[in-house]
């Protein structure tokens, strides 16, 4: 009995104690994610936000979250129903297990395995089949067509963040994220390196995840939020749950590849003194903030206009620095 | 590869719709993402305005002209009481041609304020909305101080306005325009040279000249395609003839240009009201022909005369002689016409509103054609479109 419950029984609970110690506070974080883009948003437009539940309105996202889930979900008549309720169960999932090879400070990871690039852009490639599946099944003509779009758009941003991650992966010699970050201690930040490129993968993550200006497939003007038209109450709450916890998931990536992860920026007595994952949730913050920064300033892109900027312009460049980085790692015999 | 007919597919765009501007209902046909044919539907919001204004004695007509348009109040108060007066045969007091002129252009800038920034939310840029709302609650607050209303003013009056200014209120007004120019100049450094929003505007949903004279447009819509236009100059009304002000006029006729002329308008505007305040003489707000206005309440209590007049006044209204009259102005959105027929009696026989919404709607689908859904929407934005004056 004692091996089996040491030898299988432990293990397991281990790890189900460590899922949830991350995604609860994920959620969490979700939530007040939530409320930290209404606050600086309205601090933009000369607004308040949320102030009334609670001190400073900090309950707001909770009582948001309750008023979803005590609603009723409509099901159209028209729609598919077995894959219109399966559709945002996999967006959410999708957006949650990326979070499974994440290390949060040095040592601090679930799934500490040797392909984590690669696995997480499994899982941000499988994303997109929960909004196409969502399109589709709602059988509504506004749904359809901003499932359409979010197809072509996540397709095309994620091949320039593949080119660009290539950069990063040769530089750095692994594919594991924590040795990534490792690599990083040693060779100084990969944003400084790879600057214009820190560049395009910023805005291509803002592209992947569908927020403005590059939110078409939600486009409030024109597709009256697109695919999730239909839907409401939790079905809603979980596409909405999935796309912050993706934005989120987004920022820990662009930490970790770009940014030094859980590395303090300087080597020095007083940023050494804060401890790892302080600094990767401060450094993940600072990359939330350029998302909600552009989401008060810029207008929307066009669909056409989207694609080309993504094929003309970012794929010729990321390409190009591919080049590059390889020359300059094989000529200067740089390369790990 | 066989051949295969592509079939185009239809998309309700309305009339519950956040980029509808009100109740358009609009049949898009679609080829994928390019709109081939725009169909707008009206009517949604017919409240028979022409027919119940032949009911009414004429004064109490002025209110139906505050809610056709519901961002352009007293302009429309304005050409009506301007057809009303033509008709009387009588002029208003300096003062309150001064008074006219200066609110008018504050709802010009209140109209512009509302449309810019929905242009640009629809475009996808929010705090441009944000931030023009509130100014444009600054001015409902003027509204507020000479009429008691935020927007359905109800203010101007035949032979003048209801009452003259409240004091100090010239004073806010003349501070509110030195904050007002630092503003636009915020708000252009979000729109004018944002790229995304010359890429989304530039271009798109273009008419040139000759079109918007066919289509027989108006306003800032003639004047973005090239055609300096504007009746304040090429008919002047009121005290427009001794006002110093520019007539901005674009060169394209996309999307762009018509928003540039009507950022422009605004500063012109501001200019205007400056002048106003300037300018702006001392005396009566009103023609002392009782008439038409009624005696003052100090007067009532004394002349019995002046008693007969009030209560004629307020019972039976005005009589106007018999004839026919077109006056148009310029209203933000374009020529704003009243056609009035009157027979001789209290009520009007006929009033026929000639709205610039209804002639720029009728557009959209020449301008739409080839372009797509997303750009629709800029185009309904720059159409500058209110469903109260269109379907009245």
């Amino acid at each position: 009995m004692a091996e089996i419950f040491w030898g299988v029984i432990w293990p397991v609970i281990v790890l189900a104690a460590a899922t949830v110690a991350i995604v609860v506070p994920l959620l969490l974080a979700v939530a007040y994610l939530t409320y930290a883009e209404r606050k600086i948003i309205a601090a933009m437009q000369l607004r308040q936000g949320p102030m009334f539940v609670g001190p400073y309105g900090l309950l707001q996202p909770i009582a948001d979250g309750l008023k979803l889930f005590f609603k009723e979900t409509v099901v159209p008549t028209r729609a598919n129903k077995g894959v219109f309720v399966l559709a945002p169960m996999i967006t959410f999932i999708l957006a949650l297990i990326g979070w499974a090879v994440i290390p949060f400070g040095d040592g601090l990871v679930l799934a500490d395995i040797n392909v984590g690039v690669l696995y997480l852009f499994a899982v941000s490639s499988l994303g997109v089949y929960g909004i196409v599946m969502a399109g589709w099944a709602s059988n509504s003509r506004y749904a359809f067509l901003g499932a359409l779009r979010s197809s072509a758009q996540m397709v095309s941003y994620e091949i320039s963040m593949g080119l660009i991650i290539i950069n990063v992966l040769m530089t750095a010699g692994s594919l594991n994220l924590s040795e990534i970050v490792r690599a990083q201690a040693e060779h100084g930040w990969y944003a400084l390196w790879h600057f214009p490129m820190f560049m395009i993968f910023l805005v291509s993550i803002i592209a992947e995840t569908n927020r403005l200006p590059f939110d078409l497939p939600e486009d409030e003007a024109s597709l009256v939020t697109g695919y999730n038209v239909e839907y409401s109450s939790m079905t809603f709450a979980l596409f909405f749950l999935g796309e912050y916890a993706n934005m989120i998931l987004m920022s820990a990536i662009a930490t970790i590849l770009f940014l030094g992860g859980w590395l303090p920026p300087l080597e020095m007595a007083p940023f050494t003194w804060i401890p790892g994952p302080v600094w990767f949730f401060l450094k993940v913050a600072a990359v939330l903030f350029v998302y909600i920064w552009a989401r008060a300033t810029l207008p929307r892109y066009r669909y056409d206009q989207l694609m080309r900027l993504g094929w003309k312009v970012f794929l010729p460049l990321s390409l190009a620095w591919i080049v590059l980085t390889s020359a300059v790692l094989v000529f200067l015999d740089l390369a790990p | 590869m066989s051949e295969r007919e592509i079939r185009t597919f239809s998309v309700n765009f309305g009339p519950q719709h956040p980029a509808a501007h009100g109740v358009l209902r609009l049949v898009l046909e679609m080829d994928g993402e390019v709109v081939e044919r725009a169909d707008p539907h009206i009517g949604l919001l017919h409240r028979g305005t022409e027919k119940l204004i032949e009911y009414r004695p004429y004064l109490q007509n002025i209110p139906y002209f505050d809610r056709l348009d519901y961002v352009s109040m007293m302009c429309q108060e304005h050409s009506y009481v301007l057809a009303v007066e033509k008709l009387l045969g009588i002029t208003p007091p300096p003062r309150a041609q001064y008074i006219r002129v200066l609110f008018c252009e504050i709802t010009r800038i209140l109209n512009h304020l509302l449309n810019i920034t929905t242009m640009a939310l629809d475009i996808g840029a929010m705090t441009p909305l944000l931030w023009g709302f509130e100014q444009r609650e600054k001015l409902m607050e003027f509204y507020e101080e000479v009429s008691g209303a935020r927007m359905h003013a109800n203010y101007f009056r035949f032979g003048g306005v209801n009452r003259d200014l409240p004091p100090g209120l010239e004073a806010r007004i003349a501070e509110w325009c030195d904050q007002f120019e630092p503003f636009m100049d915020d708000l252009e450094t979000l729109l004018t040279e944002n790229r995304i929003f010359k890429q989304r505007t530039v271009d798109i949903g273009v008419v040139t000249a000759e079109q918007a004279l066919a289509w027989g447009f108006s306003g800032p819509m003639l004047r973005a395609s090239g055609i300096a236009w504007d009746l304040r100059k090429a008919q002047p009304y009121e005290v427009y003839e001794e006002l110093d002000f520019d007539i901005p006029v674009g060169r394209h006729g996309d999307c762009y240009d018509r928003y540039l002329v009507r950022m422009q308008e605004m500063r012109e505007s501001v200019r205007i009201i400056r002048q106003c305040l300037e300018r702006m003489p001392e005396g009566p707000v009103r023609v002392p022909n009782h008439k038409v206005t009624p005696p003052s309440r100090h007067e009532m209590k004394r002349s019995m005369e002046a008693l007969i007049h009030h209560f004629k006044l307020y019972t039976e209204g005005i009589h106007v002689p018999k004839g026919e009259v077109y006056v148009a102005t310029e209203n933000p959105k374009g020529e704003f016409g009243v056609y009035l027929v009157s027979d001789g009696t209290n009520r009007p026989y006929r009033c026929k509103i000639r709205s610039p919404g209804y002639v720029h709607l009728q557009a959209l689908d020449m301008m739409c054609r080839g372009h797509q859904l997303a750009d629709t929407v800029a185009i309904i934005g720059s159409l500058d479109i209110v469903f109260g004056e269109i379907d009245r």
